[in-house]
């Protein structure tokens, strides 16, 4: 089931979320917070979401995954808001299946449709200042 | 009738606010309530892309006609991840 959450996301929680004993391989994403983004030495990043249809988007990004790609079991997907420091997950996304090639297929699946479609914003604050980061215009 | 209209990372920056309730005629869309936001926040005209708008939490269409609608988000270009 989709989070969006404040506190640390922890990687072998969201593991362990979608594994059981008929599945033969978890894929895993982490997306984390680099130092350094367009020549800036950046200090944090701070996540805002449209909280309701963020919700509502990611648990029909699972849904749909689920539906869409055969022998996937389970999708789950954890994301920050709030500050992220440096080195920390802001994102992870975790899919068991049967066998590697669908969950590998499934996960980066998953993480493209996010970027493009979930009402989430990074503002990043460097030395310097801080600005929002916005994705490529136009309705997804 | 009225509708609650939110506004997310930099519209809210630029709108001052990231949320107001705004009345509306029968019949109105999406995109004539963003002309008459834009005359309320002038910054939001200068904007040089027409943002995503939602309707009840989906994504909406600006000829999307506003009626039993509650509420109204204009979605910067999103960059969750």
């Amino acid at each position: 089931m989709a989070r969006l959450q404040t506190e640390p996301l922890s990687i072998e929680d969201a593991a362990a979320a979608v594994r059981s004993d008929a599945d033969g391989a978890v894929a895993l994403f982490v997306g984390t917070v680099r130092d350094r983004n367009a020549g800036r030495r950046v200090r944090y990043l701070e996540y805002e979401a449209y909280d309701a249809m963020a919700m509502r988007q990611l648990a029909r990004l699972e849904r749909e995954t689920v539906a869409r790609f055969p022998g996937i079991r389970a999708v789950e997907i954890r994301h920050r808001t709030g500050r992220v420091d440096i080195g920390q997950p802001s994102v992870i996304v975790a899919v068991a299946a049967e066998h590697r090639a669908a969950a590998l297929s499934a996960c980066s699946h998953v993480i493209d449709e996010l970027k493009r479609t979930v009402p989430i914003w990074k503002k990043e604050h460097f030395e310097g200042g801080a600005c929002w980061i916005e994705g490529p215009p136009g309705a997804p | 009738m009225s509708v609650e209209v939110r506004y997310f990372a930099s519209l809210a920056d630029l709108a001052g606010t990231s949320r107001e309730v705004v009345d509306t005629e029968p019949g109105d869309d999406v995109g004539r309530l963003w002309v008459r936001l834009t005359r309320c926040h002038p910054e939001l005209a200068a904007l040089s892309y027409r943002p995503a708008a939602a309707c009840d939490l989906e994504y909406a269409s600006w000829d999307r006609v506003l009626d039993g609608v509650r509420e109204v988000a204009f979605l910067p270009p999103v960059s969750g991840g």
